[in-house]
C-alpha cells in the first residue's frame, strides 16, 4: 500500500525534475560524453552541456569486471558450501559470508584504497606488460592507480557475499530424488553437479548474478574512493581515470548550480531505471527458477 | 539370544591415510610452486600464487588419476577449485577485519565517544576531538528511520502473508524493486522532493527519510519471512476462537512473531547504519553535537569517516577515519550477533 | 504350519506357480551377500544383524510392515545409506565375495554394479528420453561406441521401446508415471549392473503399469540378481523366488525369516511371519 505510493513518488519527482533536461538533450543525454558548465566572466552560466555517456561506459565496465571476476568465485564457493562443507565448518563460513554482506560499502572503498591498491596496481602493470597489445589493456600514459580495473575488482569482492548467498540457497533446493538418481547410477560428485545441479539452478544463478550486477552498477562511495573520478570516456580499464554514474553525481553535487543539479537528477533517474530493470529481471529469474516453480 | 551389538562405524569417511595423502599432495604443490618461482621468470607473491594454483590442480589431478582413474581425477579438480574459491572469498574478509582493527586502534582514545569535532580539525592530534556527535547523529537518524519504516514494513509484510489480497503481486514486486534502489538515488529523491522545494535546508530529518527508503524493503522482507514461519495452526486456532482477522493478527500472530520482528528491526538497522551516499547529500554533516533533527546539519558516523578521509591528509586524519570505521563495524557486529541469537531461539 | 485362511492359501498357490529360478550361472558372479549388517541414524539403532544371501540370478522380495528398515537395508547394499549425515553401519556387504565397504573401494564402481530403481520415478528432466537412458554412461564416464544398440536393448528389456522409439528426442516429462518408471529401469540397465535393487517400484503406479513392470522383472531376472522391497504381498508372491520378512517391535528392524517364496506363504516357520502374511497386522 504505502510502498506503492513511495515508489511512485520517487519515480514521479525524479522524472519531473529531470524531464526538462532530458527534453532538451533527448538521447544526447544518454550518449553524450561531455559534461561541461562554462561560465563567463561574471560567473553566470554561458553554456552548459550535459551528457552521461562517458559515465555509462564507466558503469558498464566496472560492473562487468565485477561480474566476470565475482560470479565464478561465488558459484564455486556456493558449491563448496552446499556439497562439500559439513556441520560446524559450513555454519561458520555461512555466518562469516553473511557478515561480509553487511560491511558498509565505504569500508570496501577504504580497504581498496589503502590496502588493495598496491597489489591491484601491480597486477594491472603485469596485464599491461603481457597483454597490452589488446586495446582494452593498453594505456595512454602509465598511470595505473585508481583505474576501472581496480574499481571492478573491489566491486567483485563486494558482490561475492550476495551472489554466494543466493547461489547457495538455490543449490540447497535441488531436488533430492534427482541427486540420488545420479549417485545411484555411479556418478562422482562432479558428474552429479553437472547433470543435476547446474541444469536445475542455471536460471536462478543468472538471477543472482544480475542482482550482483545491480549492486555493482549503483555503487557510489566505494567506487568514488578507489577510482579517479574524471569525466572522460575510458575503455582502457587499466588506466587510472573514469567513473560511474553514481560517483559522478557525488562528485558534481557539491558545486552544482541549479541547472546542473537538474542534470544530476536526470542522471539519477537514468541510474534508477537501469538498476530497476536489472533487479526486476533478476527477481523474476530467481523466483521462477529458484525451485519454487519447478 | 543376546548378542553384543557392534559399534557403529562410518567406513565411507576418509581414513587417516586418505587425509595424509591429501596433505602430502598439498605440500608437494607448495614445493613445486616454490621451485617454479626459483627457476622460471615468475616472481614475487603473484608468481608464487599463480604457480601454486596450477600445481595444486595438476598434482591433484595426477594423483587421483593414478589412484582411481579419470572420473575421480576430474572430480578432485572440482573439489580443489571450490576450496580455492572459498579461500579467495575469505582472504579479503580477513584482510579487511585485520586492517580495521590495526589501523583503527591508533585512533581510539578515552574521549572518543563523548567529544565532537566542533573545535578540532581532522588533522589535529587524535585526542583533541571525537565522534560523539557522529554517534548521536547516527542514533537519532537511524531511530527516526525506524519509527517510520517499522510500521510500514510490518504492515506490508502482514498484507503479503495474512491478507493476500489482489495487490499482492505488485506489492511484492515493488518491495523487491525498492530493495535494489541505489542509495544515492534515495538521497537524490529526498533532495529533489523535500529539500529543494520545501525546506531548503539540510538536516537530520532529511537523512532519516532517505534512510527510510532503504530500510523499508529490508524490514518488509525479513518480517515476511518470519511471519511465514508461524505455523498455520496458530492462525486457525485464533479464528476458531471467534476472532476477526485483525484480532487474530494482533492477539495471536504478532506476539508469536515477536522475536522474528525484532530480528527484522536489527537487520534493517544493520542495513542502513553504514550508508554514506544519501547522508552526504542531505544531512550536511555537522561537526558539533546537534540534538535537533529538524534543524541544522547533523553528523553521522559515515559522514564523519568520509570527512576525515577526504579533507584530511595527515596520519591523524586517517587514524580518525579508521577509528570511526572500527566503531561502526563494532556496532554491526553487535547487531549481527543479536540477530543470530534471536533467530536461534524458537518462534515467539 | 498349515492354516485354514483363504488368503495365505492363494498367495501360496500363486507363489508355487512360479518355477523357482535356478541360482546363478558363473556369468552372474556369486551374487550379493550380507553378513551381520546393522544400521544407525545417529544413536538410533534401526537395523539389527541382517545376514542374507542373494543368489545370482534370483529375485528376492523383502516384505514387512512400514518402518521396519527394509528401505534402509536396501540402501546399505549400494552404499546410498551413507548420504544421510547421521548414518552409520556395521557388518559386511559382499559383492562377489568382496566387501563393498572395504577401505580403498571405489564407491562409484560399486554403484555401477549394483543399480537402483526408486519408489518415485525420477528421470532427469533436463534430458531427452534417449539421453536419460544413456545418462548412466555419461555420469560414470564410460565410453561406448555403439550407443544406439544399447539404447534400443535397454528400452526393450524395460518394456518401453515400442512406446517411445519414435520420440527419443522428446523430454521425459511427457511420459506417464508407469512409462517414467520403465524409463528409470532402462536407465539403470544401461550400465549393465549385476544386481538391481528396487525400492517399492510400483507403489506409485496404476495396476496396468505394475503388471508391465512385473513382467519386466521376470525377464530381467534371467540375467541379473534382483532385490525388491514391496508392501504388496501378492506382488511378492508373483515375482520373487525368495522372500525375507522384516519386522521391528519398536527397536531395530530384524529379519525374522527368509525362505523360498512358496514356503513363506504356505508354511511360515515363525508365528510373526504367519501373522503378517495372513493379514493379522501390517
Amino acid at each position: 500500500m504505502a510502498s506503492l505510493v513511495i515508489l511512485g513518488l520517487i519515480a514521479l519527482f525524479l522524472s519531473l525534475k529531470g524531464l526538462h533536461i532530458l527534453t532538451e538533450e533527448k538521447w544526447g543525454f544518454i550518449t553524450g560524453s561531455a559534461w561541461e558548465v562554462i561560465t563567463d566572466d561574471t560567473g553566470s552560466i554561458a553554456e552548459a552541456k550535459f551528457g552521461i555517456g562517458a559515465m555509462l561506459v564507466g558503469t558498464f565496465l566496472s560492473a562487468m569486471i565485477a561480474i566476470l571476476v565475482g560470479v565464478p568465485i561465488s558459484v564455486l564457493s556456493a558449491l563448496y558450501l552446499t556439497f562439500y562443507a559439513n556441520g560446524k565448518v559450513k555454519k561458520f563460513l555461512i555466518s562469516v559470508i553473511d557478515l561480509m554482506a553487511a560491511f558498509p560499502s565505504l569500508l570496501f572503498g577504504f580497504w581498496g584504497f589503502f590496502i588493495f591498491m598496491s597489489s591491484a596496481e601491480y597486477w594491472a602493470k603485469l596485464l599491461n606488460k603481457y597483454l597490452g597489445f589488446i586495446p582494452l589493456f593498453d594505456v595512454p600514459t602509465p598511470i595505473f592507480e585508481r583505474s576501472p580495473f581496480i574499481a571492478g575488482l573491489v566491486l567483485a569482492i563486494m558482490i561475492i557475499p550476495i551472489v554466494t548467498s543466493i547461489a547457495r540457497e538455490i543449490f540447497d533446493q535441488t531436488p533430492l530424488d534427482r541427486i540420488q538418481a545420479a549417485y545411484a547410477l555411479g556418478a562422482t560428485r562432479l558428474a552429479m553437479i553437472r547433470a543435476v545441479v547446474i541444469p536445475f539452478g542455471r536460471g536462478g544463478i543468472i538471477g543472482g548474478a544480475m542482482l550482483g550486477l545491480g549492486r555493482a552498477m549503483g555503487e557510489t562511495v566505494a567506487v568514488y574512493t578507489v577510482l579517479n573520478v574524471v569525466y572522460q570516456v575510458n575503455w582502457q580499464i587499466l588506466f587510472g581515470a573514469g567513473g560511474n554514474v553514481a560517483s559522478l553525481i557525488l562528485l558534481k553535487f557539491g558545486e552544482a548550480g541549479p541547472d546542473e543539479v537538474d542534470a544530476l537528477m536526470a542522471a539519477g533517474l537514468v541510474l534508477f531505471i537501469l538498476t530497476l530493470l536489472v533487479n526486476a529481471t533478476a527477481d523474476l529469474l530467481i523466483n521462477r527458477f529458484g525451485g519454487k516453480g519447478r | 539370544m543376546t548378542q553384543t551389538i557392534p559399534t557403529p562405524q562410518k567406513p565411507w569417511q576418509p581414513t587417516k591415510l586418505d587425509r595424509l595423502e591429501d596433505l602430502a599432495v598439498v605440500l608437494a604443490s607448495f614445493v613445486l610452486a616454490w621451485l617454479s618461482v626459483q627457476f622460471t621468470g615468475l616472481n614475487g607473491k603473484l608468481g608464487f600464487f599463480i604457480s601454486l594454483f596450477f600445481s595444486l590442480l595438476v598434482l591433484n589431478f595426477g594423483f587421483h588419476f593414478i589412484k582411481q582413474g579419470s572420473a575421480a581425477a576430474k572430480d578432485s579438480l572440482l573439489k580443489v577449485l571450490t576450496v580455492m574459491a572459498i579461500v579467495l572469498t575469505l582472504i579479503p574478509i580477513v584482510s579487511i577485519l585485520a586492517t580495521v582493527v590495526s589501523k583503527g586502534y591508533k585512533g581510539l582514545h578515552w574521549g572518543i565517544l563523548t567529544k565532537d569535532m566542533a573545535l578540532a580539525s581532522v588533522n589535529d592530534p587524535i585526542v583533541g576531538g571525537g565522534l560523539g556527535h557522529a554517534l548521536v547523529g547516527t542514533i537519532l537518524m537511524v531511530g527516526g528511520a525506524l519509527i517510520i519504516s517499522f510500521p510500514i514494513g510490518v504492515l506490508t509484510a502482514l498484507y503479503l502473508t495474512e491478507i493476500r489480497g489482489p495487490l499482492t503481486r505488485p506489492i511484492r514486486f515493488l518491495v523487491q524493486a525498492m530493495s535494489g534502489v541505489p542509495s544515492i538515488v534515495a538521497g537524490l529523491f529526498i533532495l529533489s522532493s523535500l529539500v529543494y522545494p520545501v525546506t531548503k535546508a539540510l538536516s537530520g530529518l532529511m537523512g532519516s527519510l532517505a534512510l527510510t527508503i532503504l530500510m523499508i524493503p529490508t524490514i518488509a522482507r525479513t518480517a515476511e519471512e518470519m511471519l511465514l514461519l508461524i505455523p498455520n495452526e496458530l492462525r486457525e486456532a485464533g479464528v476458531a476462537l471467534g476472532g476477526t482477522q485483525w484480532r487474530t493478527v494482533a492477539g495471536v500472530i504478532l506476539p508469536a512473531a515477536k522475536s522474528g520482528l525484532v530480528t527484522a528491526i536489527i537487520l534493517g538497522i544493520a542495513r542502513i547504519i553504514g550508508e554514506t551516499a544519501p547522508l552526504l547529500l542531505v544531512t550536511g554533516g555537522g561537526d558539533a553535537l546537534n540534538l535537533n533533527p529538524t534543524e541544522g546539519a547533523m553528523g553521522s558516523l559515515p559522514y564523519y569517516i568520509w570527512k576525515a578521509f577526504l579533507t584530511g591528509g595527515t596520519p591523524e586524519a586517517f587514524a580518525r577515519a579508521w577509528a570511526g570505521m572500527l566503531v561502526l563495524l563494532a556496532f554491526i557486529f553487535i547487531l549481527f550477533g543479536l540477530a543470530r541469537y534471536l533467530s536461534g531461539r524458537k518462534v515467539g | 504350519m498349515t492354516t485354514s485362511h483363504a488368503q495365505p492359501a492363494s498367495l501360496a498357490s500363486v507363489a508355487s506357480a512360479r518355477t523357482l529360478s535356478q541360482p546363478g550361472t558363473a556369468l552372474l558372479g556369486t551374487g550379493l551377500e550380507t553378513r551381520g549388517v546393522h544400521a544407525w541414524f545417529g544413536k538410533k539403532h534401526v537395523l539389527s544383524d541382517i545376514t542374507l544371501d542373494f543368489a545370482a540370478g534370483t529375485v528376492t522380495a523383502l516384505i514387512g510392515p512400514s518402518g521396519c528398515g527394509k528401505s534402509t537395508f536396501i540402501r546399505t547394499l549400494n552404499r546410498m545409506h551413507e548420504f544421510i549425515p547421521t548414518a552409520a553401519m556395521a557388518g559386511e556387504v559382499l559383492l562377489d565375495g568382496k566387501d563393498v565397504y572395504a577401505p580403498g573401494t571405489d564407491v562409484t564402481k560399486i554403484r555401477l554394479r549394483v543399480g537402483m530403481v526408486f519408489q518415485k520415478p525420477n528421470p532427469f528432466p533436463s534430458m531427452t528420453i534417449g539421453e536419460n537412458v544413456l545418462s548412466g554412461l555419461k555420469l560414470a564416464q564410460i565410453k561406448k561406441s555403439n550407443t544406439d544398440e544399447l539404447l534400443e536393448s535397454c528400452l526393450t528389456r524395460a518394456g518401453l521401446w515400442n512406446e517411445v522409439k519414435d520420440r527419443l528426442n522428446e523430454h521425459g516429462g511427457a511420459l506417464s508415471g508407469g512409462q517414467q518408471q520403465r524409463l528409470c529401469i532402462a536407465r539403470s540397465l544401461a550400465v549393465q549392473p549385476q544386481v538391481l535393487l528396487m525400492d517399492e517400484p510400483c507403489s506409485a503406479l496404476d495396476p496396468g503399469s505394475t503388471f508391465r513392470i512385473e513382467e519386466t522383472i521376470a525377464e530381467l531376472a534371467k540375467s541379473m540378481t534382483i532385490v525388491i522391497v514391496t508392501h504388496n504381498m501378492q506382488q511378492a508372491a508373483r515375482v520373487s523366488d525368495y522372500t525375507a520378512f522384516f519386522l521391528s517391535d519398536g527397536g531395530p528392524g530384524e529379519m525374522i525369516e527368509a525362505a523360498p517364496t512358496s514356503k513363506i506363504f504356505s508354511s511360515p516357520q515363525d508365528k510373526r511371519t504367519e501373522d503378517y502374511v495372513t493379514g493379522r497386522f501390517g
